[in-house]
């Protein structure tokens, strides 16, 4: 099925170096890392204990409260350590693996053959089932919900995101096995959302069962909350699932193998990375190996994840779980003279302030300077124009500071997620950790539904 | 400038909590982060920041405040000379006028400012940027012989009772630079309107009338020539009488984005249609003139650009800002031909309309939830 393209007006690409190239290296980590932090409100149950010997697949943690869903090991090898931090929380399960990697069977299967409950059993019982979000609140999908669609975004408008279209080379068996597993767990439609581009890989073009639709415009087009809207909005009880292309593939390829195969390519990005390229490696990677006399000399920030939306990591830190990109820029720690009069040349701003406006470079090696002080929402008018959503962003927000449920939810908190805000949350000027006052407000009502 | 950091980075302990000035941290850090962008990075969400920040923009809203008060302190000069017969030069007319504007400004800062620092401190947060823009705004919508007091006494009011008293910047429902301008207007009246205030030391025999002056006692025939009042030749506030210098600082604004042109466009056609409403009716000589005269009559113009702009008070949802700035148009034009009290409409649509934006913001949402809200309806709750 086919429908016509759909037009992103609203958004912003912001213009930052380091680009990953497009060739890619397998490396193979001694470590990799389970971490419950990954997951939005989860508690995580510790199954294994330091010392234990396990395989690829076998259970590392639980959820406390659906305890069907189950953490899986990446590789098989030793428990090295579990780490936690202040009030004993649980960081991270890290894993010594095996020269040669032992995996667990667990039995190859044709979806198309398999009823609902099998294939939720199937991947429940792999470790794979946390792959599956949903919205509203970015949590793991429950197995007992029959969502009324799953979206799977083929492309990413995030800063240097990783490149899909060049990921899924030569997958197309186990991207097609993975949609056909997906499409029994929905009553819905499955839309596969893919960039208006001629780049844009047959694979994608190609898969049959889904309903394919074609987006054009600047970040966030890519983000779920906005083809969810433009597709088929979520209300208040409603409830879609989604997942990106490299998650449909780790479906696929349990299906097909019948292995916990949780091969992850990662696109090396950032100002700071001396061969920003793509990585071959696991979900959980150390991203040591790929950091490795790779990095430009200063401080840097180690980002999973992109720049907008990533999580800050050590350089002998671990992937997260959804994350398809790690990302280096150097942390802006510096006092910068009078910076707020100086003409702004090399600047990249998304106001006409600067004289970058007029004579624009390519790229900007960003750096994570706040570039001024917290202030009160003073500014009106320009949350707007990087939101392409049918809902009032500053009065959103000041319902979440005023802990406001019934407001919020009128307002459209169901329909976006805190990665919604981050252009805004970039562009003001007022400086407010804007990000972290969406997700506590989706968390609160979280919290007071279940 | 690596010698003032390191200066400032061995004096900054003494205003911490504990040092011996803590008393004055937020005036340290306001002076601080005046000289050097700090050194924050970001430790959540989004890992970068946008170049811009509040000092920038409000740095933009001053720029545009240039030209009107370049050229307010030439006219000023002009003026004075005019009214005493004096033939003078560019030159002589400007210093004439910065020697009479510059205490204001002075005054409106220091002032201001002194009463910022101050709550900042009781409140123990940063002393926000905009008090940079208000203070300018205030010198800038003032008669140029007011005594210095009255700027220091209204300055003052504007920024304890239009502001802090509502929580400081970005709470506050008026626009602190008009409510200075209406404590003057309403406790100085004799002082304030008139024809003595606008001309420095003018004689006596001399008419000192502003065009709305003249409108008002119906001496329509005496308005300057249209031409006159496009360019500021004219008796009146320091800022306000040159549209043409009103129309660069919009451009600027208006380029740099930092003022909302769907504000700035409503309120002149919200002029425009009362004027011409008043064309239709046209029962006296003030409702004769044409619509578009208004436009550069009195400080019309200046609260179009700088006043109603203003995003703390104005309208914030963009379809508010349309209705918003249209009736500031409206009943600016309505309250100057209608009442003869209050020859300067514009002042009173702004306030008035202050109070009444968040009643319009409030409705824009109520029309997005209620949409929401229908659409839920449609597809049955699961």
């Amino acid at each position: 099925m086919m429908s016509a393209t759909i037009k992103v007006r609203k958004g912003l690409d912001i213009k930052i170096v380091g680009e990953a190239a497009k060739n890619t290296v397998t490396i193979s980590p001694r470590t990799y890392a389970c971490k419950p932090i990954d997951f939005i409100g989860l508690f995580p149950k510790v199954i294994v204990q330091e010392g234990d010997r396990i395989k690829a697949g076998a259970p590392v943690y639980a959820d406390k409260k659906q305890e069907q869903i189950i953490f899986t090991a990446p590789v098989s090898g030793t428990v090295h350590e579990i780490r936690r931090g202040p009030k004993r929380v649980l960081l991270e399960i890290v894993i010594e693996a095996d020269s040669q990697i032992e995996y667990i069977d667990f039995g190859k299967a044709e979806p198309n053959s398999l009823s609902r409950d099998q294939i939720v059993d199937k991947l429940l019982k792999s470790g794979v089932w946390p792959v599956i979000r949903q919205r509203p609140f970015s949590v793991i999908a429950k197995p007992g919900d029959i969502p009324k669609a799953i979206f799977i975004s083929a492309f990413d408008t995030n800063p240097l995101a990783p490149d899909f279209n060049y990921i899924i080379e030569g997958q197309e068996k186990a991207f097609q096995t993975g949609i056909d597993a997906l499409l029994k767990l929905t009553t819905g439609k499955v839309h596969l959302n893919v960039q208006d581009h001629p780049a844009t890989s047959r694979i994608f073009l190609e898969t049959r069962g889904v309903q394919l639709n074609r987006f054009t415009g600047p970040h966030p087009a890519g983000n779920i909350s906005t083809q969810v809207s433009r597709l088929d909005p979520i209300g208040k009880g409603d409830l879609i699932w989604y997942l990106r292309p490299q998650e449909v593939l780790m479906i696929g390829r349990l299906f097909l193998s019948g292995t916990y195969d949780a091969t992850r390519i990662f696109a090396l990005t950032g100002s700071m990375v001396n061969k920003p390229a793509y990585y071959k490696s696991l979900a959980g990677a150390s991203l040591q190996d790929m950091l490795n006399n790779n990095v430009t000399g200063g401080a840097a920030r180690y980002i999973s994840g992109n720049v907008l939306t990533g999580t800050q990591v050590t350089s002998d830190g671990f992937a997260g779980f959804y994350d398809s990109q790690v990302t280096v820029i150097p942390e802006g720690d510096y006092h910068e003279f009078l910076g707020w009069a100086l003409p702004g040349l090399t600047k990249f701003s998304f106001y006409n302030m600067f004289l970058s406006r007029m004579l624009p470079k390519k790229g900007y090696a960003l750096d994570t300077n706040i570039h001024g002080g917290e202030r009160a929402f003073v500014m009106t008018g320009k949350y707007e124009q990087v939101f392409p959503f049918d809902i009032y962003p500053m009065q959103l927000l000041k319902a979440i500071l005023a802990e406001d449920i019934d407001l919020m939810e009128n307002l459209g908190i169901y329909e976006i997620d805190a990665e919604d805000f981050a252009l805004i949350e970039f562009i003001d000027t007022s400086k407010i950790e804007i990000q972290s006052i969406v997700r506590k407000g989706l968390e609160m009502i979280r919290i007071e539904t279940t | 400038m690596k010698g003032l950091r390191r200066y400032l980075d061995k004096i900054k302990p003494q205003f911490e909590k504990g040092g011996r000035y803590e008393k004055l941290q937020s005036t340290f850090d306001a002076f601080e982060t005046f000289l050097f962008v700090p050194d924050k990075v970001t430790f959540s969400g989004s890992h970068i920041r946008d170049a811009v920040d509040l000092k920038r923009t409000m740095s933009m809203v001053v720029l545009a405040m240039m030209p009107p008060l370049l050229f307010g302190m030439w006219n000023v000069g002009y003026q004075h000379y005019l009214a005493n017969g004096v033939a003078t030069d560019l030159w002589q007319n400007f210093w004439f006028g910065f020697l009479q504007v510059i205490p204001i400004v002075v005054v409106s800062y220091v002032t201001g400012l002194a009463i910022e620092f101050f709550f900042a401190q009781k409140r123990g947060h940063e002393v926000n940027e905009g008090f940079l823009v208000t203070g300018m705004l205030i010198p800038l919508v003032m008669p140029p012989d007011v005594p210095l007091w009255m700027v220091a006494v209204s300055t003052a009011f504007a920024v304890i009772f239009g502001k802090e008293v509502f929580g400081g910047t970005g709470m506050n429902i008026l626009n602190p630079a008009l409510t200075a301008r209406a404590f003057l207007f309403f406790a100085y009246p004799k002082d304030i309107s008139g024809d003595k205030v606008w001309i420095v030391d003018k004689p006596d025999a001399y008419s000192g009338a502003t065009p709305l002056g003249d409108a008002m006692v119906g001496a329509v025939d005496k308005i300057p020539s249209p031409l006159d009042m496009f360019l500021g030749f004219i008796p009146g506030s320091i800022g306000e009488t040159s549209t043409l210098a009103i129309m660069i600082g919009a451009f600027i604004l208006l380029v740099t984005g930092v003022a909302s042109w769907r504000i700035m466009f409503s309120v002149v056609i919200g002029g425009l249609v009362m004027g011409w409403i008043f064309n239709l009716v046209a029962i006296n000589d003030y409702m004769r003139i044409p619509a578009w005269h208004h436009l550069v009559m009195g400080g019309f113009a200046f609260g179009a650009v700088y006043m109603a702009t203003d995003p703390v008070t104005g309208a914030q949802t963009l379809k508010g800002q349309y209705i918003y700035g249209f009736l500031i148009g409206l009943f600016a034009i309505m309250v100057r031909v209608f009442n003869p009290a209050y020859p300067e409409g514009m002042m009173l649509a702004i306030l008035f309309m202050n109070v009444f934006s968040p009643l319009i913001d409030h409705y824009v949402v109520q029309a997005n939830i209620s949409r929401r809200r229908k659409r839920w309806q449609k597809v049955p709750v699961k």
